[in-house]
């Protein structure tokens, strides 16, 4: 049995397996997001954001499921690749006949996994125990499924990008952990992205987190709070290009990039 | 048709020259041994075949393909035994062949392979609670599992005690039987002994011999050592025609020849002095 939309579905399966059998991953990542909620909840509570009458929380939560998208594609991806490089996993799997594509859907599967369960415990447990407001309409839930979607792929692609400057698991965790963290406090995650020094914001603006954030903003904050933003919108259109380009050029740093085998085993 | 072809092959590591105008011929349904001390340049000969490493230089076929150039067809008739593996921890053995198996489009029996590698017992294990023979079978059932044409196994019972060496050796036997081509590099001179219809000694990226393990050990000049006592002192002599050196030993002794002793050099011996001897 080797037609590919089943390799596809087993290969998928076992990532997912696999993550599930590791009780870090899913404590750590898949958590992470409501550990954060937790810390800065209680800390910024009753805080509201200028005269807009929305909650620190509110506008957390859409930073946080932006991060999710960072943590559960980029950073799981750019950890796990170069480990399992490391020992001996691709080298096994790029000796056997299994078509390339079917390892990348694999790891797809797990950070889409990885996402879903992060947003649903992010939104149920904020929306019971912190008063999150929920989309209240089906398009706002398109939305919310778009950008998701093309924030995983272009998080995922870059995670894979990323995993080809890294010797093993450890130092990949190193170095992508504080890339992640970088971009959490200067792109509107952890700090209001309007209130951040110009040079800051203008240097976000390049990376995609900045717009995932600020997408997931137009999706989970009233439509009024637009005016509190840079743009004064919360340009949802140039966010699906922008992310769309990063996806695109991830995708051409992977191909020219990625490679199976530790740089001293070819 | 040859399994195996190479002509003139040839790798450097930058300055060093791991590899240097190798050539091999395996025979279809053939096991060939290669033997070598560490850093000989065993794995970079069997990384290249197998179409992980690259080459300077030379001719390389397998199974009528360039391993520089991997298909998937041609991967689907291949069989690789890594020298060492730490991946598939967290997976149990069951479903590690059963995940692999898919790759293939005419895999073995999933559990007639885990029966075939001694490791039916151990089908819910995962991987990470096997012990180090153990999770070399599993390494070996997935080399396996695609019914491959041609099997490589890299160090193989490296670490194994006695009897699950012989155990593997047996299913090795059993594979020669179904007519898979074998390249089966090792340390151990009696598994060479043992599996290989055809060995070749590599020392410092050169083949030093190519013959059958019999011959290596007649290659030897000095086959046969004498020894025996002489003012209380242990002497050795080395040659090739014992009989006539014990006569004339005979001959200088009034009587017994004290402790005199004359042993056939093993095949680890004469493969020894064939290292040295092109260390040197």
């Amino acid at each position: 049995m080797t037609n590919l939309p089943s390799l596809y579905y087993h290969r998928s399966r076992l990532e997912i397996r696999l993550l599930l059998r590791n009780r870090n991953a899913v404590v750590f990542s898949m958590l992470l997001p409501v550990f954060l909620l937790f810390i800065f909840g209680s800390v910024f509570n009753k805080t509201k954001l200028g005269n807009t009458g929305v909650s620190f929380d509110q506008y957390f939560v859409a930073g946080l499921l932006a991060s999710g998208l960072l943590y559960s594609a980029f950073q799981q991806l750019a950890i796990a690749i170069p480990e399992e490089r490391s020992n001996g996993t691709l080298k096994r799997l790029v000796g056997s006949p299994m078509p390339p594509s079917v390892y990348f859907v694999g790891k797809l599967a797990a950070a889409t996994f990885t996402y879903i369960f992060q947003a649903i415990a992010l939104l149920a447990i904020g929306h019971f125990s912190y008063g999150i407001h929920l989309p209240s309409s089906v398009s706002l839930w398109l939305d919310f499924a778009w950008i998701s979607a093309l924030g995983l792929a272009a998080s995922a692609l870059l995670g894979i990008a990323f995993s080809n400057f890294a010797k093993n698991g450890q130092s990949a965790s190193a170095l992508a952990s504080p890339v992640v963290l970088f971009f959490q406090f200067t792109s509107g995650v952890f700090f209001v992205y309007a209130n951040l020094p110009k040079w800051m914001q203008d240097v976000a603006a390049i990376f995609p987190l900045k717009w995932m954030a600020q997408a997931m903003r137009g999706v989970f904050l009233p439509k009024l709070f637009a005016s509190q933003e840079v743009g004064h919108s919360f340009e949802l259109p140039k966010a699906a290009v922008i992310l769309g380009a990063w996806t695109l050029a991830a995708a051409l740093i992977c191909r020219f990039t990625f490679h199976w085998l530790p740089k001293n085993e070819t | 048709m040859a399994a195996i072809e190479i002509k003139g092959l040839t790798r450097r590591y930058g300055d060093f020259v791991a590899v240097s105008n190798f050539d091999l011929t395996v025979a279809a349904g053939e096991c060939v041994g290669i033997l070598g001390p560490n850093g000989a340049g065993k794995t970079t000969v069997v990384e290249i075949l197998e179409g992980y490493r690259h080459r300077d230089g030379g001719d390389v076929s397998v199974l009528g393909l360039d391993p520089a150039h991997p298909t998937r067809s041609w991967r689907q008739k291949l069989g690789i035994v890594l020298q060492s593996a730490s991946d598939l921890n967290e997976l149990t053995v069951r479903e590690a062949v059963e995940h692999f198996a898919r790759y293939y489009p005419k895999p073995r029996d999933v559990d007639s392979t885990i029966e075939l590698v001694g490791l039916t017992d151990k089908a819910t294990t995962r991987t990470t609670n096997l012990s180090g023979g153990q999770r070399r079978r599993l390494d070996v059932a997935l080399g396996v599992v695609g019914t491959p044409e041609l099997l490589f196994l890299d160090e193989p019972t490296t670490g194994f005690d006695p009897e699950a060496r012989h155990i593997f050796w047996g299913l090795i036997e059993r594979l020669k039987h179904e007519g898979v081509t074998i390249v089966l590099t090792t340390h151990y001179l009696e598994e060479a002994d043992a599996l290989a219809d055809h060995v070749v000694v590599v020392t410092r990226g050169r083949k030093v011999a190519d013959t059958t393990p019999a011959g290596l050990g007649s290659r030897s000049q000095n086959l046969v050592s004498v020894r025996w006592y002489e003012h209380d002192e242990l002497k050795e002599q080395r040659t090739a025609e014992p009989t006539k050196f014990v006569r004339e030993l005979a001959a200088r002794f009034t009587g017994e020849i004290p402790g005199l002793e004359v042993v056939r050099t093993t095949l680890e011996e004469a493969y020894l002095e064939l290292v040295n001897a092109s260390e040197q």
